[in-house]
């Protein structure tokens, strides 16, 4: 704080290196795939990339929010599974008395957003009031909502009825001017978020919060309460990405969302968020989930190694582009 | 539960009218069933049959006693067998492994008290401890349905393969399918994971279909892969172009067929309900003279829309 003075300028330089950082990784992976593969280019390649990206994304810009303010949520996977569960179970309920048509939909939508956010203030008030640590919490969360879907479906799938899969199935196909609705509500999320972030008294509470709570609470910032309202955006926007997935297969299973809180954490830390909190940066966030998708696209399209080692390669590329914003940020 | 300590009741009732009578033939057994929890679908339908074949040999035979442990790990597994030996007095036990090497030794102790022991689909580690083994036909599986794609497809005809989690099974399933596909001229375009997950192969057959512009058929090996695959052939708009072949008889996929979707021409089984196979045969064994030891291989069947009704269950989660 108090040489702000003397880091203003290497600051500044340091910041446009780290800020390329992924940006770099991203334009190379593109120009990978188009090296192996003329297809990568087609247009229907790349919205394919950029509507399966959606779900994991519009987690990943509300976990940003929980991790700049020194939280983690492991619980989002299993809680998609559990809120897309309800979701499906309230409205096969209501096909005989609503009909199957846009008004159940709707309802349908409705009840993923209050589930969502129920099942984040749950954690939020856990953690904030409770004063429980946020990884213990969500860790226990995660087992419930996921032994409560597999319970919930009988152990099986639990599907939407058929007819009413009509109905809902554009939400996840259809879109305008090329662009499918996943991606328009990601691309909207994203934009939301970053303004929040970088413009909004939230948006420097939770840096404020993450860098150090006690000054923050001596800065009269209502430490629990931004808290806990970090969990419950996070929960919404997981009941947003429900809404997203569930017209896609149509069901839900013990199996749904497993281990998309990693891929969702992997995200915001590629996009130069600070693990332990302070800083966050909601369009890097973005590229995080890009940059995973991207990966695992370019190796289905390529297949130049064994499809055992796939992982593999996803881990090194993840190690190395948080690797290469470390170096930069010490490179003082 | 009530149920079960009615026929406990009965079963003491019984026991005390006999103790004057005619003793040896009256005498009660208890089976223990260690299984895996149903976290997926074939362990949700194997649950399913689990539960209904012991409902049933429960009313059949009033002299015999079921103790049914689910788990969620090997470790739980481990505890539910040893505390069935030890407070239930098991007379057989009918397991299936959650993972072959945690399982082995504590099932042999089993076996080393005398304890009739049958061992379900996954095999344990040591040879020879078990009294019945009862599987299903893994190359049996892969073999079917690649020598289903010989006999539709012509020479030059392209198709790609999803493959399940990386395991034992897996391997034996494609190593047999693409030993069916030697010298058919089929090309196998690629092969990727799909892992047995409906979103995994909806994103490997969407990046397939951009990437191949012509595809004849599809082995997803696997129901859940189908429905995946399904989707992604459908968002592409490509339906005409290919068939899809799944495999393990899951309901919806079987209704399909037996309906005579032509995207869907054949199914290979893999049932869950060889755990009724594996239950029934332990109580024949225990209350009559049939003689029951060795391996019972179930052979996977090739499922048409002819023969597909025999195949669906109704009231099923799989």
């Amino acid at each position: 704080m108090t040489d702000a003075t003397t880091t203003t300028l290497p600051r500044r330089k340091r910041l446009n290196l780290n800020v390329l950082g992924p940006l770099l990784a991203m334009v190379a992976l593109i120009i990978i795939g188009a090296m192996l593969n003329l297809s990568f280019l087609s247009p229907e390649n790349l919205t394919n990339v950029a509507a399966r990206s959606a779900f994991i994304g519009i987690i990943a810009v509300g976990m940003t929010f929980v991790i700049t303010a020194g939280g983690i949520d492991l619980s989002v996977g299993a809680m998609a599974a559990f809120v897309a569960g309800v979701m499906i179970m309230v409205m096969n309920a209501l096909v005989p008395v609503m009909g199957a048509g846009v008004p159940l939909v709707l309802v349908g939508m409705a009840v993923a957003l209050v589930v969502g956010i129920a099942a984040g203030l749950l954690n939020g008030v856990l953690i904030s009031k409770v004063g429980i640590e946020a990884f213990i919490v969500t860790l226990g969360t995660m087992g419930i909502y996921r032994s409560l879907v597999t319970w919930l479906a009988d152990g099986g799938t639990l599907s939407l009825d058929f007819a009413l899969r009509g109905v809902y199935r554009p939400v996840y196909y259809d879109g305008i001017l090329g662009l499918s609705w996943p991606i328009i509500v990601f691309a909207i999320v994203a934009i939301i978020g970053e303004l929040a972030m970088r413009h909004t008294a939230f948006g420097r509470h939770c840096a404020a919060i993450g860098a150090n709570e006690q000054v923050a609470t001596y800065s009269a910032v209502k430490v629990a309460r931004v808290r806990m309202a970090t969990y419950a955006l996070l929960g919404m926007l997981v009941g947003l990405a429900t809404i997203m997935y569930v017209p896609r297969l149509g069901s839900a299973s013990g199996n749904t969302g497993v281990l998309w809180e990693l891929e969702a954490i992997a995200a915001v830390i590629i996009g130069g968020t600070v693990l332990k909190g302070g800083f966050g940066r909601v369009w890097g966030t973005v590229v995080g989930v890009l940059i995973l998708s991207l990966i695992g696209n370019i190796l289905n399209l390529a297949s130049i190694v064994s499809p055992y080692l796939n992982g593999a390669i996803q881990g090194v590329i993840v190690i190395l582009a948080v690797v290469l914003q470390r170096e930069s940020k010490s490179a003082k | 539960m009530k149920r079960r300590d009615i026929f406990k009741g009965a079963a003491l009732v019984a026991g005390l009218a006999v103790a004057t009578g005619a003793q040896a033939q009256d005498e009660t057994y208890t089976i223990g069933v260690a299984i895996p929890s149903a976290t997926h679908g074939f362990m949700g339908g194997l649950n399913f049959h689990a539960r209904d074949t012991i409902e049933r040999l429960e009313a059949t035979y009033p002299n015999i006693e079921f103790v049914l442990a689910t788990a969620g790990d090997a470790a739980k597994m481990v505890n539910d067998v040893e505390d069935m030996v030890a407070t239930r007095g098991i007379d057989a036990l009918v397991v299936l492994p959650f993972e072959s090497e945690p399982l082995t030794s504590p099932v042999q102790a089993v076996a080393e008290q005398g304890i009739w022991v049958t061992v379900v689909d996954r095999g344990l580690t040591v040879e020879g401890i078990e009294d019945l083994y009862v599987a299903g036909d893994n190359s049996g599986f892969g073999q079917l349905a690649g020598e289903y794609f010989v006999d539709n497809l012509d020479e030059g005809d392209n198709i790609v393969v999803f493959r399940g989690i990386p395991t034992t099974i897996d391997n034996e399933r494609v190593d047999a399918f693409t030993a069916a596909l030697d010298g058919s001229g089929i090309n196998i375009l690629d092969m990727q994971h799909g892992n047995w997950n409906r979103d995994d192969s909806f994103t490997v057959m969407q990046d397939f279909l951009s990437r191949f512009d012509d595809i004849d058929a599809v082995w997803a090996s696997d129901d859940d892969m189908a429905i995946g695959v399904l989707a992604a052939i459908e968002q592409a708009d490509r339906q005409d172009e290919m068939w899809v072949v799944g495999g393990a008889g899951m309901k919806e996929i079987i209704g399909r067929i037996r309906d005579g979707d032509p995207q869907l021409p054949a199914n290979v089984s893999y049932p869950p309900a060889q755990i009724s196979t594996a239950i029934e045969l332990t109580a024949l064994g225990l209350v009559s003279d049939t003689p029951v030891s060795g391996r019972f291989i179930i052979g996977s069947q090739l499922i048409t829309p002819e023969n597909a009704e025999q195949f669906y269950f109704e009231d099923s989660p799989f």
